[in-house]
């Protein structure tokens, strides 16, 4: 019930702004995020209970060709669901002192939006996955493309053919799973049983199948030149929205679809994958030194951490499993902090090249401060909660590749350097003619950016409360495997 | 006990969090009371710890809270008390408190005073952090913590981005240093399954595990590649010469007597580790004695007071690794201690020089100070006799062990090593005769300017010139010891974790090499004095060309234009290249291509819509006749 | 009947075959709208014929019933048709087919 609660309020609450919303946007959208956040926690009191039955609904839909309407919270869609759940009203809030036109219709697309990834989150069905996302598509791609800056119809337009492309791959591989259960089912553990039965060599072709649809969404280079651009064009709620939140899609479902329905093809062929990541990891640092604007530095760093992250799924154990959810969440908070210090600096200068500002620091030091401390997360520094994340994720990958996970552990050096440098052009050094005309911020921007960095500094120092969300799931998910 | 040692670190923390909180609202003075209030509490708490252990010590281990665990991996935020941990608490808190009471008087004009205190706060908070960790990984936050405080402290005047790049060129070179660490802590967790060290150094532990030399040997020199980081050794040292760019107490504190020396504290951590591998010992042994040699010998030839200080320390850091990589872990924990004492009071006597003189550093330009700056002067003098090695102030000691532990193994590295406090008495003492002897060469403006520095910066010299000249007393050499029945007691005191010093010289050895040893030093000592005092040479200036050898000495070897010529700028030019090339032109161009060729494909049969009618009616009726063939034949 | 069954069905099926065939030619070659569609009617007319030999040949009338409704159809078509043409003529001001070719992409 309460599962079919986290999907239901945000589609209604869309409707509720698309309908009525026009005088009182952001009342009804915070007060529906919070009540959503709510019932987030209520849900992880039901999980962490075993209260099965409020969370398991299991009905027939279109019973001729095997589908279920089967959502299901466990740990690991749990933690999915509070990133998703806790960034909104942040998302939300961030947004408020800005002018968007038509606000009741941006908030409404971004529920809309949540309302099916938390979908996506929580379905147990093959077919409901697949629909899920694709459906939360729609909504950010309008989002864009009705706020979006210069270029947007070329750059959405990619994109969107772009992740579409991907996900043909995956419905191929579902539907071809799907053909050999045998009595006809997109049930998640009939499509387990089936994908672990197939010859190793298909498990691998499947395995690359979901993969290239998933490495377009988080985005794993060579599928990332959609993602810079759009990032760039992408209004900031809507950007938010897309690295926060969607593309954690991607790696979630690289957990819940691919590790169990194909172990053998990831331990025979995985290496191929987690070479990817990896190299993922070191192209973006390398791009990320070079970057002149601070959006696109910010897109490209994304790339690096996402890689990391799909690097400790595909090595699949406990410790690289577990840190890349936590990554996960860390990366969906730190993200957001920094599109809004991106914002709060584009709204102020009007422009985000880092070469033009300058001394910022001086101007205002408590926006400095709480910047540096997304930096020093970003950069994974002890008692963050970016090194919880980043440090379970190499020393999982170190148990299954050395090699690949030293290489990998390289980011933490060319972070540091891209980081650090942008830090350090933008906010240090003289004020600037552009910069003396900086602003103080806000009480509403400063109130965001210290729950920013109260969760990070919280989640750093005891980061049990995440970890202990996951670990029986993981435990589950790791014994089916094996 | 458990509750004191709990508390150590939390003094500095709270001071931190209340002048951070606070910051304007409190006043300079309040400020710098909570702060030094905060460091003096643990002192006073690291002292109750330390007596009350010192009859038989009994390690305290101290859990706080489950920090991270995932499936078998645990890590605890727990901290262990034993005699290394207690050693480093005392110097740090000690030391640390000094140094905060000397900056109330430095940086009293200073707008960002409370922010400086924060700081320094919270360094200490993570340096005990460091030393109190119970595994690698509570080590790995105080160590990753010091390393970003020293970041905001070089960087503390932000506004010149001079400042700046020291900054981040020590983050960077010592994230280098840790990526060194974390992949030992993999390495490490994949071989033992634990990163505890009451586990891991539990005798007969790692005999249960099968793994092989190599193993061992990877992993202490990963950690090895940490302490390089850390502790500037080659090739990871350039950053710290850089980093004087902070405050002079932060130079004192971080960048002399407590952060560089975390990595010779991990080395004798774990020592157990160590002293499997004798491949990486020989290799710290060599990195130590070339990091001391090259330290030296740039220190002879610096301007900048603080530098020469800078190269210095590089040069007593790698003694010390020489001294690691004998396997004489106490002489290098023995000489960390003195060494705190000795070159915390150079830095803070530097500091209280630079005061007066109102921001100069280069020493060209001071001189005859002597006679502005009694107290400044005298404690300086101790502390360079104490850094030269001269008997019986506390570097003789300390300096002394290590020799006698190099001679006892490997005379090549005694001679390096004599050589390296030859230079050392050389450079300190040119330094000094600069400063303090001689004419005023400085402006008139400055001159008038020129007073002895307030209370709270005196006190602090004078305390440590205590220190410095007495603290040898407790490592006393042991044939020498036992003769006169002096007792080492430092050496006795860290047996439970660091073992039984292996080798000692007989008494006529140890004699003779004391008595060869101060005699060499007072004669440079003399040589130095004929060079700046009698005759009163003066160091080159700065666009003066120099005979090849000292130009290229005088430049650091080149090592910074090398590492500019051949790391940063290549790895610019391949991001570049990715960037603009590879990203832009080939992956993105194959998607972009993948796009045209649906386009394209899209024109081209496009074209067959003509829109005529007869050619549709032509196309129809071809098709037809063709579909008809096709069925009859 | 007589009539009919007095000329071997083979001719008939060469005839039309040559009307349909000069219908089919016409429609493809010629460029003139009307001209086409008596073209059109003319290839219709050849399978008229056909049908109603065939019928005759196999005694069997529902094919003659075919015929009228085809010749119904046609009919209507040729109102509909010329109404449309007549239309195109005025405002194209021809019935060219090379010139009315918009109809494309």
């Amino acid at each position: 019930m309460l599962t079919l609660l986290l999907i239901l309020i945000p589609l209604f609450s869309s409707i509720m702004l698309f309908a009525f919303g026009r005088n009182h946007a952001k009342a009804i959208a915070f007060t529906a995020s919070v009540a959503e956040l709510a019932v987030a926690f209520a849900t992880l009191n039901a999980v962490q209970t075993g209260q099965a039955a409020l969370l398991n609904i299991d009905m027939p839909w279109l019973a001729d060709i095997g589908i279920r309407f089967h959502i299901n919270t466990d740990g690991i869609s749990m933690l999915m669901v509070l990133l998703s759940t806790l960034l909104m009203p942040l998302i939300m809030y961030a947004s408020f002192n800005r002018n968007y036109n038509n606000l009741h219709t941006l908030y409404g697309l971004m529920f809309l939006m949540q309302g099916s990834i938390i979908g996506s989150f929580v379905a147990m069905d093959g077919f409901l996955f697949y629909l899920f996302w694709e459906i939360a598509l729609i909504p950010i791609y309008f989002i864009i493309l009705m706020w979006g800056g210069n270029n947007r119809q070329k750059v959405t337009f990619k994109f969107f053919i772009y992740t579409l492309f991907g996900s043909l791959f995956m419905l191929v591989a579902l539907i071809y799973v799907y053909l050999q259960t045998p009595d006809r089912s997109f049930d998640i553990q009939a499509l387990y049983a089936a994908g672990r039965q197939l010859p190793v060599v298909e498990q691998a072709w499947v395995m690359a199948a979901f993969f290239l649809a998933f490495a377009i969404k988080m985005p794993i280079f060579p599928f990332h030149t959609w993602q810079p651009d759009t990032y760039y064009v992408a209004p900031t709620p809507g950007v938010m929205m897309l690295s926060g939140i969607m593309s954690k899609m991607a790696t979630y479902g690289l957990i819940r679809w691919v590790l169990p329905m194909v172990p053998q093809g990831i331990e025979e062929y995985g290496y191929i994958l987690i070479v990817l990541s990896v190299i993922s990891i070191l192209y973006a640092s390398f791009i990320s030194i070079v970057q002149k604007d601070f959006k696109y530095l910010i897109a490209y760093s994304s790339i690096a951490h996402m890689g990391l992250i799909s690097a400790g799924i595909i090595a699949c154990n406990a410790q690289s499993l577990q840190g890349s959810l936590m990554e996960m969440l860390s990366h969906g908070i730190n993200t957001v902090g920094l599109f809004f210090v991106f914002d709060i600096i584009f709204l102020r200068m009007g422009t985000s090249e880092m070469k033009q500002l300058g001394g910022i620091r001086g101007l205002d030091s408590s926006f400095a401060f709480l910047f540096f401390i997304i930096v020093l997360s970003v950069v994974a520094l002890p008692f963050t909660n970016g090194f919880v994340g980043e440090f379970l994720l190499i020393i999982g990958l170190f148990q299954a590749n050395a090699i690949a996970a030293s290489f990998a552990g390289l980011s933490i050096i060319l972070g540091v350097v891209y980081m650090f440098r942008s830090y350090q052009t933008m906010m240090l050094g003289e004020t600037n003619q552009l910069t003396a005309g900086f602003t103080k911020l806000t009480m509403q921007e400063k109130i965001t950016l210290i729950i920013i960095v109260t969760l990070i500094i919280g989640l750093g120092v005891y980061p049990k409360i995440v970890l202990g969300i996951t670990e029986s799931s993981v435990q589950t998910l790791l014994q089916g495997i094996q | 006990m458990e509750q004191l040692v709990k508390l150590i670190p939390l003094f500095p923390l709270i001071s931190f969090a209340l002048i951070g909180l606070l910051n304007r609202r409190l006043t300079k003075t309040h400020a710098a009371i909570f702060a030094c209030t905060g460091v003096l509490l643990s002192f006073i708490d690291s002292v109750l710890i330390f007596v009350s252990q010192s009859s038989h010590f009994h390690p305290v281990e101290v859990s706080i809270f489950d920090w991270i665990s995932a499936g078998n991996f645990k890590a605890s935020f727990s901290f262990l008390l034993d005699p290394l941990s207690s050693i480093f608490l005392l110097v740090i808190t000690g030391v640390g408190f000094l140094i905060h009471v000397f900056s109330i008087g430095y940086m009293k004009d200073d707008d960002g005073f409370r922010r400086f205190f924060a700081y320094l706060n919270l360094f200490i908070f993570f340096m005990l952090v460091l030393v109190l960790g119970n595994n690698f990984l509570v080590m790995f936050i105080g160590w990753e913590g010091v390393g970003f405080c020293s970041f905001m402290l070089i960087g503390f005047w932000f506004k010149d981005q001079k400042n700046n790049d020291a900054a981040k060129k020590a983050f960077v070179m010592n994230r280098v240093g840790d990526l060194g660490f974390l992949i030992a802590m993999c390495l490490i967790f994949f071989t033992f399954g634990t990163l505890n060290y009451t586990q891991l150094f539990q005798p007969g532990f790692m005999s249960q595990f099968s793994f092989d030399a190599t193993t061992i040997t990877i992993i202490t020199v990963c950690l090895f590649i940490g302490a390089m980081g850390k502790s500037a050794q080659i090739p990871l040292y350039t950053w710290l010469p850089d980093a004087m760019a902070g405050p002079t107490p932060v130079s004192a504190l971080i960048h002399a007597a407590t952060m560089v020396t975390a990595g010779i504290y991990m080395v004798a951590r774990t020592n157990v580790l160590f002293s499997m591998s004798p491949d990486t010992m020989q290799l710290v042994a060599i990195i130590g004695t070339a990091t001391a040699l090259l330290g030296a010998s740039i220190g002879l030839f610096q301007n900048d007071i603080k530098k020469v200080l800078a190269y210095s320390t590089v040069s007593q850091l790698g003694l010390m690794f020489l001294a690691l990589g004998l396997g004489a872990y106490t002489a290098a924990v023995f000489h960390v201690v003195t060494h705190a004492f000795f070159k915390a009071l150079l830095f803070l006597g530097s500091g209280s020089v630079i005061h007066s003189m109102g921001g100069e550093q280069d020493i060209r330009k001071m001189g005859g100070l002597k006679k502005h700056m009694p107290v400044t002067y005298t404690t300086f003098l101790i502390g360079t006799i104490a850094i030269s090695g001269i008997p019986p102030l506390a570097g003789f000691f300390s300096k002394d062990q290590i020799l006698s532990e190099a001679l006892s193994h490997n005379p090549t590295l005694f001679v390096l090593g004599m050589l390296v406090s030859l230079m050392t008495a050389f450079y300190m003492f040119r330094l000094f005769f600069l400063t303090f002897h001689g004419k005023f060469r400085g402006t008139h403006e400055q001159e008038h300017h020129l007073h002895e520095s307030p209370f709270t910066m005196t006190m602090p010299l004078v305390v440590l010139s205590v220190f410095a000249a007495f603290a040898g007393f407790i490592g006393f050499p042991h044939a020498l010891g036992e003769k006169l029945g002096i007792h080492n007691w430092f050496d006795h005191y860290l047996e439970p974790v660091l073992g039984k010093t292996a080798s000692h010289l007989s008494l006529s050895t140890e004699l003779t090499m004391m008595g060869v040893t101060t005699a060499l030093v007072v004669i440079v000592i003399l040589i130095a004095r004929h060079f700046y005092v009698t005759k009163a040479t003066l160091p080159m200036a700065e666009n003066v060309e120099r005979p090849a050898v000292q130009k290229v000495i005088y430049n650091k070897y080149f090592i910074d234009e090398f590492y500019y010529n051949f790391i940063t700028r290549p790895l610019d030019a391949l991001s570049a290249f990715l960037q603009n090339f590879f990203d832009n032109k080939i992956v993105n161009g194959l998607v972009n291509g993948f796009g045209q060729v649906v386009v394209k494909g899209g024109a081209f049969v496009r074209q067959l819509q003509s829109g005529n009618i007869n050619a549709y009616a032509i196309t129809f009726v071809i098709a037809v006749i063709l579909i008809f063939s096709i069925f009859i034949f | 009947m007589q009539l009919i069954s007095g000329i071997p069905l083979i001719y008939y099926i060469y005839l039309s075959a040559a009307m349909f065939s000069i219908g089919a030619l016409g429609v493809m070659i010629r460029r003139n709208a009307i001209i086409m569609f008596m073209c059109i009617e003319l290839m219709l007319n050849a399978v008229n014929l056909l049908m109603v030999a065939f019928s005759s040949y196999m005694g069997d009338n529902s094919a003659q019933v075919f015929v009228f409704f085809i010749m119904a159809v046609a009919a209507a078509e040729v109102a509909v048709g010329l109404a449309i043409l007549i239309m195109i003529y005025r405002n194209a001001n021809t019935s060219d087919t090379e010139v009315l070719n918009q109809l494309k992409f």
